[in-house]
Parts: C-alpha cells; sequence; structure tokens
C-alpha cells in the first residue's frame, strides 16, 4: 500500500511538473509544503525575508511608487476639505459617487482575508496556514482604506466625531435606526477584530524574530511586540482556545460586515436597491473580489521572495475554485435580480434593470458581467487553473469587475429614479480618480511594510502541518491550532483514546 | 544520545530551574509523560508550535478564558441594547418615521456588534492576562540554547520552587529524560 501511495505523489514519475500537487486524490494527504522543508528550514526561508540587509529591487520601485499615490491621495483629500465636496462629480440626482463605490470596494476586499482566516480555520482547511497571514494583512489594509471614504464623505469632516455616542454640544445622539450607523459599528468593530486576530496569529512569531534577531534595537522592538512570548506550552493551550474562540465571533462578524454595508441600499426605498437579495449577494461578491485581490498580491511575493515551496500550486487552485464559486454565485444573483424585476410586475423595478442593461451605463454593466461572470469560467478548466498567467489576468479582471459592479449598483440607480424629469448623468472628476488611484497608493505602501518587516507567512502554524520525517507510531503528534480533544491523549504507539481507557 | 550537563563554575546566582532541550516533538511528549507522572507540579514545556497530546501528557486542566468572554459578550451585548434605549428613547426621544422610539429589530445590528466586540476584546486580553503577558523578561531568555525555542528546538524547564525539587535527584531524573542537552538556568 504505501509504496504505491509514495508513487502517485511523486509528481515527476507521474509525468507532472516537480512543483505540482495539484493531484487532488481525496485518499491520500496532498503535500502543504514542497521540497525538503523543516522546522529549521522553515524559519529560515520566512524568517529571511526580513532580516535580508536589503529587499529586492523591485521592492523599491514598488514602493517609490506607491508613497508616490499615496501623497497623492493625501493631496487630494486636503484639496477637498480646503474646498468642499463640490470639487467631485456628485451632485443632484447622483448623491453618492466615487467615494461610496469605492468604500464597498475596499471593504469587500478585506472580506477574504477572514474568510481564510476564520471561516477556513473552523472547517479545517489546512491549507489556509500558508497563506492566512498575508490575507489577514491585506483585510487590514483594505478596510483602512475603505475607512477613509465614508470620513471624508461626510462634507463636514472636523465633525465626522457625530458618527459615534459621544457626547457632543448639540446633546444629541446618533440614529441607531439607521443603516449608516450600523454601518458605523459595523466597520469598527471588524477593524478592530481583524486586527487582534492577525496579532494574536503573530505573537508566536514576532518571539521567533526577537529570538534571531542580531542587533539589540531589533531585538528590543520585535521582543516589545512578541510580549515575552517563550513558546511555553501552559501559554500555547491558552492561546489556542483564544485563537480558535476569535475564529467563531470572526465568522459571523464578517458575514454581518457586508450585510449591513449592503443594508445602506437595501433599506432605501430606491428601485434596484430596495431588495431582499443585497446581504448574500453582497456577502458572496466581497469574497469573490477579496480573493482575486489576495491572488493579485501573492503571485508576485511568492515570486519575489522565494516562497513557492511554501505558498504552492494547490493553495493557489484552491484559491481559483473559491473564485469560480464565488464568481458564478455573483452572476447567479445578476440573474436573480433580473428575474426578480421582471416577475415582481413593478413597471419602475422593471426599467432600472433594463436600464442597467441598455441604458446610459450600458458600458459598464456589460463590462462587471464580462470580468465578474464571464472571465473566472476559464477556471473550470485545470489547465488554466493552475496557470499563474491566466490566473493573473482572472485576478485583474474580477479586480476591475467588483469596483464596476459597485459602481453599477450605486449610480444607475441613483442617476434614473421614479420621476423622469429628474434624471441625470453623472461623471466623476479627476479628483475623484486621483483619490482612488491615492488609496491603491495607501493600500500598497502599508503592504510592502508589511512584507519587509513581518513576517509574513504563519511560521508556527506551517510547521504544524509539515510532513515530519520521523514519525514514531500511527498518530501524528502535531496540532493545527485547534486545541486538544477534552479527556482525551494521543499516544504515539497507539493512537487516541478516552481518559478512562487502560493505558 | 549523549547527554551534555553544562554546569556553570560561577554559582553568582540563584539557581531558577533545569532546561533539558529535545530535537524531535515525539521525545518530549513521552519525556513529558514522565515528569508529570513524577509528580512536579512547577514546570513548563517550551515548544515552536502547539503539540496534540500535550495537554494530556503534562495534566493541564481546561481554561477559565471562555467563561470569562462569555461574560463580557453578554455585558457587551446588555450595554448596547441600554445605551440604544437610552440615548434614543429617554435622553433625547427621536422620533424617525413615527415609528416607535425603541424597537427590537432594529437595534439588533449594533446589539450584534457590540457583543462581537466585548467578546473579542475579553479573548485577545483575557488570553494575556491568564499567560502573565506581557512579560519582557524571564529566566530561560538568559540561555542562548534557549533561543531555538521559538524556531525548532523543545524544552522542558522543572523549576526549583517545584516542592519535589532536590538538586542531586532531579538533575538525574532531568539526564534520564532523552533529551538533547541539559542546562542550569539561573535566576
Amino acid at each position: 500500500m504505501k509504496t504505491v501511495a509514495v508513487e502517485t505523489l511523486d509528481a515527476a514519475a507521474a509525468g507532472r511538473a516537480p512543483d505540482d500537487n495539484t493531484l487532488n486524490d481525496p485518499t491520500q494527504h496532498t503535500p502543504l509544503v514542497l521540497g525538503d522543508n523543516d522546522f529549521t528550514s522553515l524559519t529560515d526561508k520566512v524568517c529571511g525575508i526580513v532580516e535580508k540587509p536589503r529587499p529586492p529591487k523591485a521592492w523599491y520601485v514598488a514602493f517609490a511608487a506607491s508613497t508616490a499615490l499615496t501623497g497623492v491621495l493625501f493631496l487630494m483629500i486636503g484639496y477637498l476639505i480646503l474646498t468642499g465636496v463640490g470639487v467631485w462629480g456628485v451632485n443632484n440626482p447622483v448623491g453618492w459617487g466615487w467615494a461610496i463605490v469605492n468604500f464597498v470596494f475596499w471593504v469587500g476586499i478585506g472580506h477574504a482575508g477572514t474568510l481564510i482566516s476564520a471561516i477556513l480555520f473552523l472547517l479545517r482547511q489546512k491549507w489556509r496556514t500558508s497563506i492566512n497571514r498575508f490575507a489577514e494583512a491585506m483585510t487590514i489594509f483594505a478596510v483602512i482604506c475603505a475607512g477613509i471614504f465614508p470620513a471624508i464623505h461626510v462634507g463636514r469632516i472636523w465633525v465626522v466625531h457625530w458618527l459615534f455616542p459621544i457626547p457632543n454640544y448639540q446633546a444629541m445622539w446618533p440614529n441607531f435606526r439607521s443603516p449608516l450607523l450600523w454601518d458605523v459599528f459595523a466597520v469598527g468593530t471588524y477593524m478592530l477584530v481583524s486586527l487582534m486576530f492577525w496579532y494574536t496569529g503573530m505573537i508566536p512569531d514576532l518571539a521567533t524574530l526577537r529570538d534571531r534577531a542580531v542587533t539589540k534595537l531589533r531585538h528590543s522592538i520585535y521582543g516589545f511586540f512578541a510580549l515575552g512570548w517563550r513558546g511555553s506550552h501552559r501559554h500555547w493551550h491558552r492561546y489556542e482556545k483564544a485563537y480558535l474562540i476569535l475564529a467563531g465571533l470572526a465568522t459571523p462578524l464578517v458575514l454581518s460586515v457586508h450585510s449591513v454595508v449592503s443594508f445602506d441600499f437595501a433599506t432605501s426605498q430606491l428601485p434596484g436597491w430596495h431588495t431582499t437579495i443585497f446581504p448574500p449577494y453582497f456577502v458572496a461578491g466581497a469574497i469573490f473580489s477579496g480573493f482575486a485581490m489576495v491572488g493579485t498580491l501573492l503571485l508576485p511575493a511568492r515570486k519575489w521572495f522565494g516562497l513557492k515551496e511554501i505558498v504552492t500550486l494547490y493553495h493557489l487552485e484552491n484559491m481559483n475554485k473559491i473564485i469560480l464559486v464565488t464568481g458564478s454565485m455573483v452572476g447567479y444573483a445578476y440573474a436573480t435580480e433580473f428575474f426578480i424585476a421582471w416577475y415582481s410586475g413593478n413597471t419602475t423595478e422593471a426599467f432600472t434593470f433594463v436600464n442597467r442593461a441598455f441604458g446610459p451605463y450600458a458600458w459598464a454593466y456589460w463590462i462587471m458581467v464580462t470580468c465578474n461572470v464571464v472571465s473566472p469560467q476559464l477556471f473550470w478548466f485545470k489547465k488554466l487553473r493552475t496557470n499563474t498567467t491566466v490566473m493573473m489576468f482572472v485576478y485583474i479582471l474580477v479586480n476591475i469587475g467588483m469596483w464596476f459592479e459597485r459602481f453599477v449598483i450605486t449610480v444607475t440607480s441613483l442617476s434614473r429614479d421614479f420621476l423622469p424629469g429628474s434624471w441625470g448623468y453623472y461623471s466623476p472628476t479627476i479628483v475623484d480618480i486621483l483619490t482612488f488611484a491615492g488609496s491603491f497608493g495607501l493600500f500598497f505602501t502599508l503592504f510592502l511594510l508589511f512584507i519587509r518587516y513581518l513576517p509574513m507567512v504563519a511560521m508556527a502554524e506551517v510547521k504544524t502541518v509539515i510532513p515530519i520525517a520521523h514519525i514514531e507510531g500511527e498518530h501524528r503528534p502535531v496540532g493545527d491550532y485547534h486545541g486538544d480533544i477534552p479527556h482525551t491523549h494521543v499516544d504515539n504507539d497507539a493512537g487516541v483514546h478516552q481518559k478512562g481507557d487502560k493505558r | 544520545m549523549s547527554v551534555s550537563a553544562d554546569t556553570n563554575a560561577t554559582e553568582s546566582s540563584r539557581l531558577f530551574g533545569l532546561l533539558v532541550e529535545f530535537e524531535d516533538p515525539n521525545d518530549l511528549v513521552s519525556a513529558c509523560r514522565r515528569v508529570r507522572d513524577a509528580g512536579f507540579e512547577k514546570w513548563d514545556a517550551h515548544t515552536p508550535f502547539p503539540i496534540h497530546g500535550m495537554d494530556d501528557a503534562m495534566g493541564i486542566r481546561g481554561t477559565r478564558l471562555p467563561l470569562l468572554i462569555l461574560a463580557s459578550g453578554m455585558t457587551g451585548l446588555l450595554l448596547a441594547l441600554l445605551m440604544q434605549w437610552w440615548m434614543n428613547a429617554v435622553d433625547y426621544p427621536l422620533v424617525i418615521s413615527g415609528k416607535p422610539l425603541f424597537g427590537l429589530p432594529a437595534n439588533i445590528p449594533v446589539t450584534f456588534e457590540l457583543t462581537v466586540l466585548f467578546s473579542a476584546l475579553a479573548t485577545f486580553f483575557g488570553m494575556w492576562g491568564l499567560n502573565g503577558m506581557p512579560r519582557l523578561y524571564h529566566p530561560v531568555f538568559k540561555s542562548q540554547r534557549f533561543r531555538r525555542a521559538t524556531s525548532d528546538r523543545f524544552f522542558i524547564v522543572i523549576e526549583t520552587t517545584d516542592p519535589l525539587f532536590d538538586s542531586d535527584r532531579t538533575r538525574e531524573f532531568v539526564n534520564s529524560l532523552g533529551g538533547t542537552a541539559v542546562e542550569d538556568l539561573k535566576e
């Protein structure tokens, strides 16, 4: 039996490339880390990226470009505050322009990180360990970018604290029955919980960097943030419990966040917005767009930093399958919206959808459909979903398509509502465009700093899934961050027992 | 396996405990069972990642953390409801489309978010508190060998404050655990 398993797992013998572990045979364990890696080499590889005196040249080029764009973002925000929201293209009837589109776009991107880190964790998808740190970082930076837009959209930004229930001179409180206020709580909680989850996961790895530090400064800084972690198993016991509970909390939270974002639209009475399909449809779209963004960042990062043995083709293929599923769900939601618009017999609703597909914004609608519904269908074919060039192509298209989805939803409904007399056509100004481009600058700047100074692969977690050379007995004593099952003990030579069993 | 005992010649500071190093997690788990069965209480295992079966091998009981989180989450839930009711229905009654001043459905989202937030804060800081973190100094950090505890080596530390600790017999016991090295840890 064992020889057969070894033969089929050996990629070269089966005529596949040596770095191809996409056999997907359910009777065999797929190797999640390739090459001759053990605990030592994993630590060296991941820490080596951060410890190198200089990053690769491409990093400098990317960093210069993204900081320049970040500068543009802050210039545009400054100009907006000094002049007023008139510098944007928003006016009657379209009062929600690019700012809201960008907000929904960035919040949506964040969702993939939480899906990978929390939901796949609860589902015991062990392949997540190679990419979860990376994806969680993306979540946090995307939520930072998202938070900027509603804050600068309020007009009088100097009274933005009125969004929060803190006493002010008018002695008024926020309206807790408004979905816009729900957003403040949902996105704020999401940001804080994501940050805590990310940091909790990073504590053991920060301790690794501390223990390998060669200069006093590095030792002090990493040591400070590692909080004195020393791998004590009594600590690991509570740590694993905390990590599991944080995953359990983040799971319903992430579903609630984009649901609440969709309520901003769905609780209004505007045709095209006032629908019950919005929460699940928004959540599926969010995960779809987020996975595309994770892929966009992951492909160059694994190449530049030599992580192809840790972030393998199998990981990418799994992500592409999720993109195919969620992309098809989004396509199904588009079709359902049309069906309901016709089936409801509501003429305004029916008009809104015909107008979306064939009205003045038809160009945006068909970009959205091509990118979001058609392009992921390439992933039905294994040859295409395991080809990195095709992947990158689809990821970029999905990123574009999902931005256009939010544009179509926001702008088409507002520009043509019940009264033809109040119709209009919305176009952005150069300030709108530069602000959005600038938010990408901020996103990439934060990301480049992250891959330079923090461990981008969760080392402690990956070590629990690598094949270990010498396993005595049947059961691997290595954990997967889920903690032990109470009242059981694991025997190296006899498997798992209940507490009462004779040893 | 060769066991090298570095007993330091200069006994300037007090002994904190004995450190045993292992290269293989399997050896560590077997050794932990022996330390547990010997009846030690003030001891610990240090590993670069969590190892299954260790809770039992070390005789660790369940943590109180989930109870703390439940209490905190419930506090968040009650505070959220109280806040929304007091602010919108009592302190400054806000009439919106003639709807009731306090109606549960409209107040659920904020209540849910604050329940999650309070639970997460309790998880995060509760884990710190129960683990005694942050603690930037600890005797184990003095050991050069121990620096690999966060990378690829596995350790057991038996502290001198353990009631069963006896400098000769415990040293003999530690040497018999099958580790690759034994070291004295100074306070």
